[in-house]
């Protein structure tokens, strides 16, 4: 349940943050989630992981698909991913994911260190 | 610890552009990044906008094709909402052309673009800019107006959020500056060196030095036989009272240069014409104009609708500069073809040492002044490089760039330096009403000249050959000149008034093809280096075999295939080619290019098998400029031909690297055996006829980068034909109207109105533009008609 509430707040906390801040509130808001939900082991990456790499794949492909892939579809061949929107679709949530992991788990180690030292 | 080092890392790398890859995490972002340009504009578009400092609201109301037609109360209006609206779809291109012409390219792309900045520079661009800006300054009327469109293009600017930035911004990871009255100016100077910027003197000095006078004037004559120039051959200038000029009794400095500046694409061109009341079918006088540019996406045109209750225009825009450029109004059309006149002259300097301080000027000596260019290079140091300028304009070739010995610069005199007001032109013909008002605007342009053709729903058409022309002595700047001596020096300019022109000439019609201005009864000299020879041709000799003139004949002649040139040669290549020892290969070749109609069209292998001929023949002939060291300009396609039919024993056409003599029939079957060659693997892969040889491109501005372009056109023509749609140059637009008491027009050009490449209207029309159709142009009478025709409307309101 810790972990969905996790994924769920850093999912809901990036998309507040976003209207007032670049592309890296995500990593913001996976280090606040990863400082006040403790999770454990790997779980402490995973949860913000899947809650950005979901977040970034069904706006992305919203926006994407609202207007027929044009740009995605040139985007896909200029990265180059051989037009493949689907790649680039998943490639953008592993980006995004990798980058509020990282910051999952820094939240979680700050939190060990100026709360208190993990009882578990 | 570790880890918040890790997440700092990850950070700065998905927030950093490493060589071509953009910041990934910024980029990627779907609330920031690219995904926020998957839009196009009516799929939800801001109905109601606020513009800073309006004085009423403005409507505005897109078309089919997203043109917008802008209705606002008056002028100060109109131009502020130019500006957002245009910044609206064109903010980066806008803007990027504005940083090439200015030589600051280096600052977005980096170390790749110092050597292109740095000719930028020593162009004097920037110096061409300012002056533009100083004598645009001096009109109070003026200098409101484009203030005006300025901050329309920064109320844009100060409202876009991260995730509106043009995906350009994005790819290259920058940000747009604040508009500027020298950006106008910049984009005006961007223009003047595509069209104006073209010389060869310092190769003519070479071809001099090494051939002398007799052959020179042989390579490079001053007429061309045979040709039709702009104004009719039979117009009378016994009224001109020229100011004469006496060439000096000096010698030109013979100098040898081995590399000259990059120039502006020879195809750079365009056709124009007019035909008047009586030469129409339905008594209206009709006109079209197709100016021949670089085929770019974004477009360089932009096309509006600009309505005040006073007037009302409709025609294209350059983003960056007010009103039309070319286009009509409830009265009057006009439309521009590039001059091409010798308007660049290059002098020698002879400075005093090595410190370039002071130049030597009729026995004594001039101080320069010094400009230091200061090139920021992005991930890389600033580059500064010393531009030294004397009173005939910058030294662009000296010991720091170019091949001169410290002591020896040449300075550039240029009419594109001189102040320029070509803003005003434009401003005055948007709401011109007849003949004198598009006279009068006329006035004010200098540089890049133009062929400004004209026609009213009065019935009257005209055409002048407008640009502020020095008034030389015969082959004054044609040769690297001496700049110690002020007989060399411009004595003057031909006066307004003399300015080659007609009206209403008694042949029914006026075109224009960057062909010769007028015969060599013209009392004042008009050399250029390069004046069209074979499409004025086709274009007059069609509007003199045709009467009863329609739109749809002005369609037809803007699709006309007919290559004139290898009409002209062909025939005597089958003639006086020896074809007793080719091959059956060969035999089949020779057979299939003898039955070509001579029409550049998509499904024929006639064009591909003469194009490439041609290249080896050409080549072949002018085997002796091949040379590293020296800079030469080839003869032109004209000239060669001339020479190959009417001296084909010419020296140069025996080939140097051989024993025997070789004639021009010599040269015609062994460049056909080459060419026979070539066109084998061609047909191997496929490339044999000539839409697949040719592959028309129109390419994304950022070197053509490949998902933003569109490849594999398929289109006819080439250059030298009136369809000069060559592989990435051709008709940029193509307008056609027809003068009826209120006029109407056909239009195209290859691209769309949105700069977004997310966009569907960022490259609809190319296709409709390579098939040779034209959409109808909407020309709304008010702010409440043709509802149903509409995409959308906004308006802007003053804001608060």
């Amino acid at each position: 349940m810790r972990f969905f509430y996790n994924l769920l707040l850093t999912a809901v906390l990036a998309i507040i943050l976003n209207l007032f801040l670049p592309w890296w509130s995500i990593m913001l808001s996976a280090f606040v989630t990863g400082f006040s939900i403790r999770l454990k082991k790997s779980a402490v990456f995973f949860a913000p992981f899947l809650g950005i790499w979901l977040l970034w794949i069904v706006y992305g492909y919203s926006v994407s698909s609202a207007n027929s892939f044009t740009l995605s579809t040139k985007i896909a061949n200029l990265l180059p991913l051989g037009g493949n929107v689907i790649l680039l679709t998943l490639i953008t949530g592993i980006i995004g994911g990798l980058a509020a992991g990282a910051a999952g788990i820094t939240g979680r180690l700050f939190s060990e260190y100026f709360i208190s030292p993990d009882k578990n | 610890m570790l880890s918040l080092l890790i997440t700092l890392g990850v950070w700065y790398g998905l927030n950093t552009k490493f060589g071509q890859i953009p910041p990934l995490g910024k980029f990627l972002d779907p609330f920031h990044g690219f995904w926020q340009n998957e839009q196009t504009e009516t799929n939800s578009p801001e109905t109601e906008l606020s513009l800073e400092r309006l004085s009423a609201p403005v409507s505005v109301h897109y078309d089919q094709q997203l043109i917008p037609h802008v209705f606002a109360q008056n002028d100060l209006d109109l131009y502020r909402a130019q500006g957002y609206i245009t910044a609206q779809h064109r903010l980066w291109q806008m803007e990027f052309q504005t940083m090439a012409s200015a030589g600051r390219l280096s600052e977005i792309v980096g170390a790749a673009a110092i050597d292109y900045d740095r000719g930028q520079r020593r162009k004097g661009m920037v110096y061409g800019a300012q002056n533009t800006v100083d004598l645009m300054s001096e009109n109070p009327i003026q200098k409101a107006l484009i203030e005006a469109y300025r901050d329309g293009v920064n109320s844009y600017i100060n409202t876009l959020s991260d995730g509106e930035l043009p995906i350009e911004y994005k790819l290259l990871d920058y940000k747009p500056e604040q508009w500027t009255l020298k950006k106008t100016a910049l984009l005006l100077m961007y223009m003047t060196d595509m069209l104006a910027g073209g010389e060869s003197d310092l190769e003519n000095t070479n071809a001099l030095k090494l051939w002398g006078k007799e052959v020179f004037d042989l390579l490079y004559p001053d007429f061309y036989e045979d040709q039709d120039p702009i104004i009719p051959i039979d117009t009378d200038w016994s009224g001109i009272n020229v100011v004469p000029v006496e060439k000096p009794d000096t010698e030109f400095p013979m100098d040898f240069v081995s590399q000259t500046m990059v120039k502006p694409h020879p195809h750079n061109g365009s056709n124009n014409w007019a035909v008047s009341p009586e030469k129409s079918a339905n008594g209206n006088a009709i006109l079209a104009n197709d100016p021949h540019l670089g085929l770019n996406l974004p477009s360089i045109w932009y096309a509006m609708q600009l309505s005040t209750p006073e007037k009302r225009t409709y025609g294209v825009s350059l983003p960056g500069a007010l009103g039309i450029v070319i286009g009509h109004n409830d009265s009057i059309a006009w439309g521009l073809t590039n001059a091409g006149r010798d308007v660049k002259d290059w002098y020698k300097i002879q400075f005093q040492d090595n410190n370039r301080t002071a130049y030597a000027y009729e026995g004594s000596w001039r101080t320069t002044t010094k400009e230091i260019a200061e090139i920021k290079v992005r991930g890389g140091k600033t580059v500064y490089d010393t531009i030294v300028y004397t009173h005939h304009g910058p030294v662009s070739y000296d010991h720091n760039f170019g091949n001169t010995n410290g002591k020896v610069g040449y300075a550039m005199k240029w009419a594109g330096h001189m102040r320029s007001n070509n803003q005003q032109t434009l401003l005055e013909l948007n709401r011109a009403r007849n003949y004198e008002d598009y006279k009068n605007a006329l006035a004010h342009f200098s540089a890049p000249a133009q062929n400004f053709v004209f026609a009213s729903t009065s019935g009257d058409i005209a055409l002048w050959v407008q640009g502020k022309f020095a008034n030389k002595w015969p082959d004054q700047g044609k040769f690297l000149m001496d700049g110690t001596l002020s007989s060399h020096e411009w004595q003057g300019f031909i006066p307004q008034e003399h300015n080659a022109h007609t009206k209403n000439p008694e042949r029914g019609f006026v075109s224009s093809a960057n062909q010769h201005p007028t015969d060599e009864n013209y009392p004042y000299h008009t050399y250029s280096d390069g004046y069209e020879t074979y499409r004025n041709r086709v274009i007059n000799d069609f509007f003199r075999a045709n009467d009863n003139i329609t739109v749809s004949h002005f369609q037809t002649l803007h699709n006309n295939n007919y290559n004139l040139k290898a009409a002209e040669l062909l025939p005597t290549m089958f003639d006086s080619m020896e074809t007793s020892d080719l091959t059956a290969n060969e035999v089949a070749v020779l057979e299939e290019v003898k039955r070509w109609d001579f029409n550049n069209d998509i499904e024929k292998n006639g064009p591909t098998i003469w194009e490439i001929w041609w290249r080896k023949l050409f080549v072949m002939a002018w085997d002796e400029m091949r040379n590293d060291s020296i800079a030469f300009d080839y003869p032109s396609s004209y000239q060669t031909i001339w020479l190959l039919k009417n001296r084909p024993d010419f020296k140069f056409f025996d080939i140097q690297d051989t024993e025997e003599i070789e004639t021009a029939s010599d040269l015609y079957l062994k460049s056909f055996k080459d060419a026979v060659n070539d066109l084998a693997e061609l047909k191997e892969n496929d490339r044999y006829s000539w839409g697949d040889y040719k592959r028309t491109y129109v390419g994304h501005l950022l070197q053509a980068l490949p998902a933003f372009s569109r490849f594999n056109l398929p289109i006819g023509g080439n250059g030298g034909i009136v369809n000069a749609t060559s592989q990435n140059h051709g008709p940029s637009w193509r307008m056609i109207v027809e003068m009826s008491d209120t006029p109407k027009a056909w239009a195209i050009y290859p691209g769309g109105q949105s700069g977004n490449p997310g966009s569907k209207y960022y490259d609809n029309m190319v296709d409709d533009w390579a098939a040779g159709k034209y959409f109808e142009a909407l020309f709304m009478k008010d702010a409440e008609s043709n509802s149903d025709q509409l995409l959308f409307s906004q308006t802007l309101t003053p804001s608060k």
